[in-house]
């Protein structure tokens, strides 16, 4: 075949998906940029007002609190959520019973929707926790704050577990068997041997659990919904409210320009260790 | 490992099973309790399995149409990424030229923003094009969503299939589009596979983009319906952990019958 037909076709293959690329992402994203130094409301035509929104965001004590609300959210449940899904990928890798019944419960929570988890564990917080004697439970930041922890922890966990067991199966057993046989202690044997292979399985996890915090709404809306008064609202629901409640688009626009030099740094950050790695090995 | 280590670590994980059900537990014995049972004790197991609760919220949640809806759009927007992704990455991996390279690098790009960074200008430009409160405008939403990640999936996948296939067939006559759909189609099913299921929770489970976009009541899905439904029935647990019930069902059937494979996909997914 001639190379102009293997062009023909080629366009052929390419175009339906770099069309719906371009409609949902592209032009949103470079109206999104363009609406952002204006004072748009998304009715009257928008007036160029240079970096005023950008200003204000530096002076806005909701969105500040928003974010670093987020922020400890991210530290707190990265180190959490990997620490557990390390411990039960360890667990149902040993040869016990029941190991792979184990993998399945742990990781059922996964596959359901952020929202109807967190309706579910409003319930449990109102309803269950007052009879452990834990009254208001999210009725108070901090409370709320762990609220959010032990949710996104029960749904992630099991996630991270399954990626730290595709990690975890690298690791040979000669090995192991080896530092058994020349007395190394279960500490030792961990820090030196297990945790060095499966370090690109935690770069893995700490990215990704760090980019989904940044990203959680649905857990966020049906939890707390940002109560007690915006206390725990967080970033993403921040940018919604400041569309729906506030009708302020622009504004928001701008803040979510913001959010996503904060999420694309972070996934370069990722993407640039992972080379690091890969070229180190 | 000795017998007693072995003992121990199987009772943690059984203790673990527990902890980890529990929400899951709770949900179900009170969604069989009255109001008053209910309010009465929220840990003790229901007097009996009553379905009242199950028909009220069968009956406010509309279940038939909300299924069939929330149905309708997972699996046409699923069959479109697969199709017009796995076009795309077999174009862009068989072709050497610099358009197929930086078309390539847009699509990763794009990978890289989130949804909510474009939302806002999302919804005004989807209802300048009238694809606001439609099945079609979501389809395609979705497509313009899950494309990158398909296709750069699938991209990966058709390295190890040998170009001299495509030989094979131009030798007989077939066209490139024949090809793909003849030849190397069935050939990606595992990795066609895995996308699907992460795409299936995904959309199933979405409810940030289609509250955004929908909000005629004969279009919602199971995640809107359930935010609805929740809000109105907030003082009246019995009938919301119910609908919550039933929202979760499919789910955990789905789980259950291919749990293994959808763990494979899940790990293929992330570690890829």
């Amino acid at each position: 075949m001639n190379p102009e037909k293997n062009t023909v076709w080629f366009w052929i293959f390419v175009t339906p998906v770099l069309l719906a690329l371009i409609l949902v992402i592209g032009i949103p994203f470079l109206l999104g940029l363009y609406y952002s130094f204006t004072d748009w409301d998304g009715i009257v035509a928008p007036v160029f007002i240079s970096i005023k929104n950008y200003l204000a965001i530096f002076s806005d004590a909701q969105f500040l609190s928003s974010l670093i609300f987020t922020v400890k959210f991210a530290l707190v449940s990265i180190i959490l959520i990997n620490a557990i899904g390390l411990a039960l990928a360890m667990l149902v890798t040993q040869k016990i019973f029941g190991a792979n019944f184990f993998r399945t419960v742990y990781f059922m929570p996964n596959l359901i929707g952020g929202l109807i988890l967190g309706f579910i564990w409003q319930f449990i917080f109102i309803n269950i926790f007052p009879v452990l004697g834990l009254n208001g439970w999210l009725s108070t930041t901090s409370t709320g704050f762990w609220g959010l922890i032990l949710l996104t922890l029960w749904q992630m966990a099991g996630y991270i577990m399954v990626i730290y067991i595709a990690y975890l199966q690298n690791v040979s057993q000669e090995v192991i068997e080896t530092a058994d046989v020349d007395g190394v202690n279960p500490w030792q044997k961990f820090i030196h041997i297990i945790f060095p292979l499966i370090a690109p399985g935690f770069t893995v996890s700490m990215f990704m659990t760090l980019s989904n915090s940044f990203k959680l709404y649905d857990q966020n809306l049906s939890l707390t919904g940002g109560a007690p008064y915006k206390s725990t609202e967080m970033v993403a629901m921040n940018i919604v409210n400041t569309v729906f409640a506030e009708k302020a688009m622009a504004y928001a626009q701008a803040k979510s320009v913001i959010f996503l030099l904060i999420v694309v740094t972070i996934s370069v950050l990722q993407t640039y260790y992972n080379k690091k790695r890969e070229v180190e090995a | 490992m000795n017998k007693f280590k072995k003992l121990s670590l199987g009772i943690i994980g059984i203790l673990i099973s527990i902890v980890w059900l529990f929400p899951f537990y709770i949900m179900l014995i009170n969604s069989f309790k009255s109001k008053k049972e209910l309010f009465k004790s929220t840990i003790a197991f229901p007097h009996s399995f009553n379905l009242k609760n199950y028909a009220k919220a069968i009956d406010a949640l509309s279940i038939k149409t909300t299924f069939f809806n929330s149905a309708v759009i997972t699996i046409s927007s699923i069959v479109v990424i697969l199709i017009f992704s796995a076009l795309a990455a077999y174009a862009l991996q068989r072709t050497k030229t610099l358009a197929s390279k930086i078309i390539f690098y847009v699509f990763v790009a794009a990978m890289l923003i989130p949804f909510q960074s474009v939302m806002i200008p999302l919804v005004s430009f989807m209802s300048k094009i009238h694809l606001m409160q439609s099945r079609i405008g979501i389809v395609i939403m979705y497509l313009g969503f899950g494309a990158s990640m398909a296709m750069f999936l699938i991209h990966g996948a058709l390295g190890s299939i040998p170009t001299a296939l495509d030989e094979a067939a131009k030798i007989d006559g077939c066209n490139p589009l024949q090809t793909f759909f003849i030849i190397i189609l069935p050939m990606l099913k595992p990795i066609l596979v895995t996308v699907a299921v992460l795409d299936t929770i995904w959309i199933w489970n979405d409810y940030l983009l289609p509250s955004l976009v929908i909000n005629r009541d004969d279009l919602l899905t199971i995640p809107l319906k359930m935010y609805y439904f929740f809000g109105e029935y907030t003082k009246q647990w019995h009938l919301a952990l119910a609908g919550l019930t039933i929202a979760i069902i499919p789910v955990i059937i789905f789980y259950f019958l291919a749990q293994k494979q959808i763990i494979q996909c899940i790990t293929d997914g992330a570690v890829k």
